[in-house]
C-alpha cells in the first residue's frame, strides 16, 4: 500500500500527484496508528498509553523494558485487545476494499461487499453450524465443535459466503449477461438463501439470540486462531485487487471500450467479483455480517480525493481499518453492543452530511 | 507482452503503404431468437493501408459499425478471411490488438470525477508496463495525443465539465494514447456543431498524415464525407458497392439507389463537386 505513494510526479498526464497522495495515504496510516493505540489502551479495564506502548514494544518488537504494569495488563492488550483490534482493522480494511471493488464492477453506487450473496450464503452457513445440534441430534456435535482447530461457525460461513458468490458467478457467466445480470443474479440466489436463513430462525428455538448475535456482526469472538486463519486470505486477494487498478478504472468506462483497450469484460469482471468475495467471505467468517463500512467508506474516500482506484483502493483499506477499529472501540464502551449498530448510528448522518455538501457524483457517468 | 517503439526511427518510413487490415469475403450475422441468425455483412472486401483514411458510407443498419467492430478485433466473423498487419485476425490476443487499433465508439460515458488527463492515461493501459505509476513513454505518449487531439489545454478538467465538443476531442486523445496504427471512428461527428465537426476532421486528416496511422471513419453527412476523405466506401446490405475516389463513388444514380433520396451534383467555388438532396421547398 505504500508503493502507491512512490508514483512519478505529477505533469500534464492524470493521476494524483505525489503530494495528494502522501496526505491521503499518510493521513490514513496515522488515523490508523492513533487508532490502534486508543482502542488498545481503552476498555472496560484502562490500560495507560505508556503501558499499553511499552508491552508492545516489548512483546511484539523485543524492545528490553522494565516491567512496570501488571500481569494481567498484559494479558489483556496481548490476548484479547490486540488480537480483537486487529480483527477490527482486518474486516473494516477487507470489508471497504471489497466494496470499492463492487461499487466500480458493477457500477452501482448502492453495491456493497455483499451484494452478489456473500452475505446471505455466511449467514446460512453460520447459522447452520449453530444449529448442528438441532440439525443432527445424532452427532452430538455442537457450533464449539472445531475443525482443523476453526470453529464450525467459521468454516461453514466462509464455505457458505463463497459458494453463493460462485454459484452466483456461474450462473451470470451461463447467461453470458452483463453486470446488470450479475446483481439480478445475487439478488436472486440471495433471496433463496435468505428463505433459508429466516426457515432455520423459525425452527431454532433457543438458538435465536446466537444466530441474531451473529447476524448483526460482532467481533467479540476475536481470538489469534480466527485472525490467523483470515489474514493470508484477506491480504492475498486485496493485493491482487490493489494491482489490478487500472482495470478497475478502465471497467468505469464501459464494456466496450475496456475491450477495446485489450480487457475482457466478462472475465475481469468475474475474477474482481471472485478475489473480492474472498477477502469478503474471510472476515465474514470471523465477524459476522457488519454493514455499513463497506458500502460507506469508499464513497466518503471517492466524495474527499475521487475515484482513481491507484488511490481509492489503498485509501479504503487505511480508513476502513481506522474506522471499524475506532466503531468496535465505541461498541465496547457502550457495554458491548453490537459494532454494526455503532457504525451505521454515527456513520450513515455523517455520509449523509458529506452528500449534501458534495456537488461531486457519488459514482456514475457525467 | 512486445511493445513495438511505433515512433522509433524508420519505423515511420517502414510503414508506408503496409498493408493494415485486409478483408475478403467477410460474413457476419447476429443470432436472432429460435435459432434464426441476421445476415448484416455478406462478403466485404475490403483493404486498408497505412496512412490511409477512408470514409465509410452506408444507410442505417446496413453494417457499417458491424464492420468496424470486425476490423477491431471485438467480433468474430462467420466466415471470410480478415488479415489484422501481418496476422489472421483469430492470431491476435485482445490485449496485443490493443496496442494497435483504437476505437472511437459512437458514444461513451465518461466516469464522473476524473480529470481529463487521467481519462487520456486510460489509454495507456495495454501498454502499461510499471504496477503503479506511469512509465517516461507513458507520459511522453499522453502529453502528445492530448497536443495531437488539440485537448492539452483540457487536460485537468474535469469531465463533467465538457462540452461535447471537447468531449469529443478528449475522447480521441484517450485512443490516440492508445498509439494504434489504425484507428476506427464510429460516427465522430454526431452530435457536434459544424465549426467542430470540420475542426475534428482536420485532426484526423493530419494524423493519418503525419503519423501514417490508417483511419476508417463511419460518416452519415455524405458532403462532410467526400470532402473529409480522399476515398470513400460505400456499404448497402452487408456488401460494399463502391469503393474509390468520392467523386466515383457519389455518383447521382448510386446515392439515389442506394439512399432512395434525388440529388444533384453541384460545383462549388472551388471547382469541387457537392452533392445537395433533392428537397422541393414547401410551397
Amino acid at each position: 500500500m505504500r508503493a502507491a505513494a512512490a508514483v512519478t510526479p505529477r505533469t500534464l498526464v492524470g493521476g494524483p500527484s505525489l503530494t495528494k497522495a502522501s496526505l491521503v495515504l499518510g493521513g490514513g496510516l496515522l488515523l490508523l496508528l492513533v487508532a490502534g493505540t486508543v482502542a488498545l489502551a481503552l476498555g472496560s479495564v484502562g490500560v495507560g498509553l505508556g503501558d499499553t506502548a511499552a508491552i508492545l514494544g516489548h512483546r511484539l518488537l523485543g524492545v528490553p523494558a522494565q516491567v512496570t504494569w501488571s500481569a494481567p495488563a498484559e494479558q489483556i492488550i496481548m490476548e484479547v485487545r490486540l488480537p480483537r483490534v486487529l480483527t477490527a482493522m482486518l474486516v473494516g480494511g477487507g470489508l471497504s476494499v471489497a466494496g470499492a471493488t463492487f461499487q466500480a464492477v458493477l457500477r452501482n453506487p448502492l453495491a456493497d461487499p455483499y451484494i452478489i450473496g456473500t452475505a446471505s450464503g455466511a449467514s446460512l452457513g453460520a447459522i447452520a453450524a449453530l444449529m448442528l445440534p438441532v440439525l443432527l441430534p445424532g452427532l452430538a456435535v455442537g457450533a464449539a465443535s472445531s475443525w482443523l482447530g476453526v470453529g464450525a461457525v467459521q468454516v461453514l460461513a466462509f464455505g457458505g459466503g463463497l459458494g453463493a458468490v460462485l454459484l452466483v458467478s456461474a450462473i451470470a457467466r451461463a447467461a453470458r449477461g452483463g453486470a446488470v445480470t450479475l446483481l439480478l443474479t445475487g439478488y436472486a440466489v440471495s433471496s433463496v438463501l435468505a428463505a433459508g436463513v429466516a426457515l432455520l430462525m423459525y425452527l431454532s428455538g433457543n438458538h435465536l439470540g446466537a444466530i441474531f448475535a451473529w447476524l448483526m456482526g460482532s467481533l467479540d469472538g476475536a481470538g489469534w486462531r480466527n485472525l490467523g486463519l483470515a489474514i493470508p486470505l484477506v491480504i492475498v486477494s486485496l493485493l491482487l485487487l490493489l494491482a489490478r487498478w487500472r482495470r478497475l478504472n478502465v471497467l468505469l468506462l464501459g464494456e466496450a471500450q475496456a475491450s477495446h483497450l485489450g480487457v475482457d469484460p466478462h472475465r475481469e469482471r468475474l475474477l474482481l467479483t471472485g478475489l473480492a468475495s474472498l477477502a469478503t467471505s474471510a472476515v465474514v467468517a470471523i465477524s459476522g455480517t457488519i454493514g455499513f463500512v463497506g458500502l460507506v467508506v469508499p464513497h466518503l474516500l471517492r466524495l474527499a480525493m475521487g475515484p482513481d482506484h491507484r488511490l481509492l483502493l489503498p485509501a479504503s483499506l487505511l480508513f476502513g481499518a481506522a474506522l471499524l477499529a475506532l466503531a468496535d472501540l465505541g461498541a465496547r464502551l457502550a457495554g458491548g453492543i453490537p459494532v454494526g449498530i455503532i457504525t451505521a448510528l454515527i456513520g450513515a448522518p455523517f455520509f449523509i452530511g458529506l452528500l449534501v455538501r458534495s456537488r461531486r457524483v457519488v459514482v456514475g457517468n457525467s | 507482452m512486445t511493445v513495438e517503439p511505433l515512433e522509433a526511427a524508420g519505423a515511420i518510413e517502414a510503414t508506408v503503404a503496409a498493408p493494415v487490415a485486409g478483408a475478403t469475403g467477410l460474413t457476419f450475422s447476429y443470432p436472432l431468437p429460435a435459432g434464426r441468425r441476421r445476415e448484416v455483412l455478406r462478403g466485404v472486401d475490403l483493404a486498408i493501408a497505412a496512412g490511409e483514411l477512408l470514409a465509410l458510407i452506408g444507410t442505417n443498419g446496413s453494417g457499417k459499425t458491424t464492420l468496424l467492430r470486425l476490423l477491431a478485433g471485438t467480433l468474430r466473423a462467420d466466415a471470410g478471411g480478415l488479415q489484422l498487419f501481418d496476422r489472421p485476425a483469430s492470431g491476435w490476443s485482445r490485449m496485443e490488438l490493443a496496442r494497435r487499433i483504437a476505437v472511437l465508439p459512437q458514444s461513451l460515458e465518461l466516469p464522473s470525477g476524473f480529470r481529463v488527463g487521467e481519462l487520456v492515461t486510460m489509454g495507456r493501459l495495454p501498454h502499461s508496463r510499471s504496477l503503479f505509476g506511469a512509465t517516461r513513454e507513458d507520459e511522453e505518449a499522453v502529453e502528445r495525443a492530448l497536443r495531437d487531439a488539440a485537448a492539452d489545454d483540457l487536460a485537468s478538467r474535469y469531465a463533467e465539465e465538457l462540452s461535447g465538443g471537447e468531449r469529443q476531442r478528449v475522447l480521441v486523445a484517450m485512443a490516440l494514447a492508445q498509439e494504434p496504427r489504425l484507428l476506427l471512428l464510429d460516427e465522430p461527428t454526431l452530435h457536434l456543431d459544424l465549426a467542430h465537426q470540420v475542426s475534428l476532421l482536420d485532426t484526423i486528416r493530419r494524423l493519418s498524415r503525419e503519423r501514417r496511422i490508417a483511419v476508417v471513419a463511419v460518416l452519415h453527412d455524405l458532403t462532410l464525407a467526400a470532402v473529409a476523405a480522399p476515398r470513400v466506401a460505400l456499404l448497402d446490405a452487408g456488401r460494399i458497392v463502391a469503393d474509390g475516389h468520392p467523386d466515383e463513388v457519389l455518383t447521382q444514380q448510386l446515392v439515389h439507389r442506394v439512399f432512395g433520396v434525388a440529388v444533384e451534383a453541384l460545383r462549388d467555388s472551388a471547382g469541387h463537386r457537392r452533392l445537395v438532396p433533392v428537397i422541393r421547398p414547401m410551397a
